[in-house]
């Protein structure tokens, strides 16, 4: 029943861009008259600045990040973090993945293609991995790339209330899986 | 807050790589990460292009407008201090639209249009203001209705499993990222006045 669920909807996910890219534009030019290849042009025209506005954030931001991946504190962070986490029944083999999720895209995939490739596809660490690379976002990218491109430098509490949620995110991970899968 | 966190981990990374040996590590991840920014940056700009055209397409025909005033009881309780009719509206809807069905090319895109459109009713340019904390929040949060396309690659059969477990962990994430949100913006910490 859920396999059928996911299966359709995944099968039907690949068609929502093509039918955008079509339906919006059939609308406008039917319904309303809209000019639409004029107008379209007029709108990509900001695709640039945008783009190159949000370099310097970006740039600020994925060095911090990109040096503190490098450096080993996340291992140091881990070795402290862990016997607390074991009270609440985290496991610890999903510890770096939770830690890195918010931090970087492409290093939490790595970590989660690491937990398969240990444990394999169908093991508990692996679902609990992928559930939380699935529930989450790259919040420091997110934010970066967001108010860069608006030029706001001072963001109050986004950064909180985003890094609270990604670690709500990663004990429910735990919780549901163990719940549901186990 | 951002000027200490920007700068702790910095300093971190630095006294860590000291310890654990990795200076070298740390000085190259430096310079290939600021490559990386620029390359993605770059990579952005035909995305942005096709979806901004797209989106003002949308806009003219007034396509925006019906979404935004379709969803508008939400909306109102979500962002109290945008206009239930203002285009902003239109494109954080589509924006959560498209993380929903797991299309990432085109949320980005899309997201930073509203972030264009919130910032034109922003009174103090350089500070965030609370619809836009609140859109991020959601934002960074992921509501995702479908598992992402590395995912299902990587786990096979075992992808449909986390299918409940994906929404259910990212709907507790979800409502925590809008709680804290409304509480954290009426502190005094993270008011306008002394947001850093």
């Amino acid at each position: 029943m859920i396999e059928s669920i996911v299966g359709s909807l995944n099968a039907g996910a690949k068609y929502i861009i093509p039918l955008l890219l079509v339906g919006i534009p059939f609308y406008a030019l039917s319904v309303k008259k809209v000019k639409v290849y004029e107008v379209f042009v007029v709108g990509a025209k900001d695709g640039f600045t945008i783009a190159v506005r949000i370099i310097p954030y970006l740039v600020a931001i994925l060095v911090a990040v990109g040096m503190f991946r490098a450096s080993g504190a996340l291992d140091l962070l881990l070795n402290f973090l862990a016997p607390v986490l074991n009270l609440i029944g985290f496991p610890p083999e999903n510890l770096p993945l939770a830690m890195m999720r918010p931090l970087s895209g492409s290093g939490s995939l790595g970590l989660l293609t690491d937990l398969v490739n240990e444990h394999g596809a169908d093991s508990m660490p692996a679902k609990i991995g992928a559930t939380m690379f699935g529930s989450s976002e790259t919040t420091f990218y997110v934010l970066a790339v967001y108010f860069g491109s608006v030029a706001v430098t001072r963001s109050r509490h986004a950064l909180v209330a985003g890094l609270t949620a990604d670690a709500v995110g990663a004990l429910s991970a735990v919780f549901f899986c163990k719940l549901l899968l186990g | 807050m951002l000027n200490y966190i920007w700068f702790g981990m910095m300093a971190i990374s630095v006294v860590a790589a000291i310890f654990t040996g990795r200076i070298d590590a740390v000085t190259e991840a430096a310079i290939n990460m600021s490559k990386t920014a620029v390359e993605i940056s770059i990579g952005l700009i035909g995305i942005m292009a096709l979806w901004l055209g797209i989106m003002k397409i949308a806009e003219e025909s007034g396509l925006i407008k019906i979404i935004a005033r379709g969803l508008k009881p939400i909306t109102i309780r979500l962002f109290p201090d945008v206009p239930a009719d203002h285009p902003a509206i239109g494109s954080i809807v589509l924006n959560m639209a498209a993380n929903m069905l797991g299309l990432g090319n085109a949320a980005t895109p899309l997201g930073l249009k509203a972030m264009e459109e919130l910032q034109e009713l922003n009174p103090k340019k350089d500070t965030a203001t609370n619809a836009m904390v609140m859109f991020l929040a959601i934002n960074t949060s992921s509501v995702q209705l479908i598992v992402p396309a590395t995912v299902v690659a990587l786990m096979g059969v075992a992808a449909s499993q986390i299918f409940i477990t994906t929404i259910l962990a990212t709907l507790c994430s979800t409502i925590t990222a809008i709680f804290m949100v409304k509480i954290l913006e009426k502190t005094k910490t993270f008011s306008v006045e002394n947001a850093s």
